[in-house]
């Protein structure tokens, strides 16, 4: 009982991050209807952006964490962005009109060189970062186990919270948000109406990259280490979610990486650790088979 | 001159589908082009877009070349299009809908270019809040007009606006056409199969027949002409 109360803070701290990167795949795909391949690296960067930046603030004697937080969470977004703008511009819009795969092509390209580039500049070591936001409340205490739910989480979970809510308003209720679906629907009919479609797609790889890079952050602060196959993996997990919440689906992407993030933590305390990828990327396949339009997607055939 | 196309060819891969267009709308006018089916009348309305773009020839507005602008930057020059087939955002609600046409417009402008949607198209004020693809075709057409008219165009190109509608929405349309043309001295550009209406309703017609101008002059000599009546009017259907 009280290993499962933990294991549902656990498990809602991961989906939390997961859904966070689950929206870029989700968004991408809504507005060019392709997958992102480029996008699961993203995570990825930004952790070690996260490292380097927290190592080199506390050298320079930064105590303030929410000071050094935010720091690097600006400089993680900045960059990130401008490598989401970049894929889109370098692998994405020059193929576009050609052959479906040529584009993904071009974007796995991009990611393995970022890889490269993370792996030369950075070392395939796992990097620990100084020890941020240690400490918890003990919610809940029996003889041999104590739930805790660490101040790391709770920061997850409310930055988390509040970007879903700013976005989902972003995406619903502002002029840009409905210029975002118009797109989604008919790109051409978008550009009839005065709309600069191109710069629209732009901002929304930009806006996806953003999100996975506070995502990112989160995770480190967490962890407290990041290496590179955590980064990569935890891009697939998220690309997992959103198929599995319905690819173009925003509260679908949000579902799908809560549902995921548990199913890891319940899997990995109950069943095995060392296999809970493989319950991931099970769900992936089965998904895949049985239900390609995941649980809130909606289906590819629509009445005009 | 407002809009002049001047000798324009354009194609789809290798079907030629614009074969030297001239063509021009003067300020205040209603202009209507008429033609069968295939003729080539939706993409001389698109190819002002650049959607196709033209392979050759040239089309300026207000006498700027506009032939190689972006479409976007086209539709910027107060030029709105009621396109073949609606074209209705359909997940998106009536209301924003409205609001995705006025996107160029001036803020301020707003609720009173609501409000005369809202007159003349009073189904739409009682489904603001609906998904504009659960609208029968006639209320989409409507949409699509209002959508179009939310932009302030100077010139307003229809493609087919009565296409598939029952009459009662044909006259209301054609009636929306003379009102926006006289009262507000909208320049319009106007493509219709139902050829009889169409010519009344113009100053000007041209009849087109696979990818040319076959034939121009003012509405009423168009449907005086022997040609146009046994092709487009009298039950006839012309080879495209
Ligand atoms: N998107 C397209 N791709 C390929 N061919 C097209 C396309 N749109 C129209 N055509 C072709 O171009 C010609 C003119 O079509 P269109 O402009 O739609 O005629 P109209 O509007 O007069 O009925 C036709 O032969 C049609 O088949
Ligand atoms: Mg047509």
């Amino acid at each position: 009982m009280a290993l499962a109360l933990q294991q549902l803070i656990n498990g809602l701290t991961l989906g939390a991050v997961y859904g966070l990167i689950a929206i870029g795949y989700t968004m991408v795909y809504g507005i060019i209807g392709m997958i992102n391949f480029a996008h699961g690296d993203i995570y990825m960067v930004s952790a070690f952006i996260a490292v380097t930046g927290f190592t080199l603030l506390a050298a320079f004697g930064v105590s303030s964490v929410p000071f050094a937080l935010v720091v690097v969470l600006i400089v993680a977004v900045l960059f990130t962005s401008v490598y989401g703008w970049a894929v889109e511009r370098l692998a994405y819009r020059p193929l576009r009109g050609s052959t479906r795969l040529a584009p993904l092509i071009s974007a796995i390209g991009m990611s393995i060189f970022l890889q490269n580039m993370v792996q030369l500049t950075q070392g395939a070591r796992v990097k620990p970062i100084p020890p941020m936001l240690t400490g918890g409340i003990d919610i809940y205490e029996t003889a041999e186990f104590t739930v805790r739910i660490a101040y790391s989480q709770m920061l997850i979970v409310l930055v988390t919270v509040g970007l879903m809510i700013a976005f989902s308003w972003l995406i619903t209720r502002t002029s840009f948000g409905r210029q975002q679906r118009a797109c989604e629907q008919d790109r051409t009919m978008t550009a009839l109406l005065g709309i600069n479609v191109d710069r629209t797609i732009s901002l929304t790889f930009m806006l996806g990259a953003a999100l996975a890079a506070v995502a990112g952050v989160m995770v480190t602060v967490y962890y407290g280490v990041v290496d590179f196959y955590i980064g990569f993996v935890a891009g697939i997990k998220a690309f997992t979610a959103a198929v599995l919440g319905g690819v173009g689906s925003l509260p679908g992407a949000m579902l799908g990486g809560l549902i995921i993030g548990l199913i890891e933590a319940f899997w990995s305390s109950y069943l095995s650790a060392e296999y809970k990828d493989v319950a991931t990327f099970s769900i992936l396949i089965l998904v895949l088979m049985f239900r390609p339009s995941g649980l809130l997607g909606r289906p590819e055939v629509e009445k005009v | 001159m407002m809009l002049q196309l001047s000798g324009v060819h354009a194609h789809y891969g290798h079907i030629h589908a614009l074969r030297g267009i001239d063509l021009s709308v003067q300020v205040g006018e209603v202009v209507t082009l008429i033609g069968a089916n295939g003729a080539g009348k939706s993409t001389l309305l698109m190819s002002l877009f650049g959607q196709p773009r033209v392979s050759a020839g040239r089309i300026t507005f207000d006498g700027e070349d506009i032939t190689r602008l972006p479409t976007h930057i086209i539709a910027r020059r107060d030029i709105s299009l009621v396109p073949e087939g609606r074209r209705i955002f359909p997940r998106m609600t009536v209301m924003e809908n409205l609001l995705m046409g006025a996107v160029l417009a001036d803020p301020r402008n707003l609720d009173v270019d609501l409000k005369r949607m809202y007159a003349l198209f009073p189904i739409l004020e009682e489904r603001l809040e609906q998904r504009a693809g659960t609208l029968s075709g006639g209320e989409q057409q409507m949409l699509a007009i209002a959508r179009a008219l939310m932009a302030r165009p100077k010139l307003l190109l229809l493609d087919e606006p009565s296409l598939g509608l029952a009459p009662l929405y044909i006259k209301k349309i054609f009636q929306t056409i003379r009102e926006l043309n006289e009262d507000h001295g909208m320049t319009i550009l106007l493509i219709e199969q139902n050829a009889h209406h169409a010519l009344r309703a113009a100053h000007r017609g041209y009849v087109m027949q696979h990818g040319q101008i076959t034939m121009t002059g003012t509405g009423r000599d168009l449907l005086a002409s022997a040609e146009v009546r046994a092709a487009y009017l009298e039950g006839g259907h012309a080879a495209a």
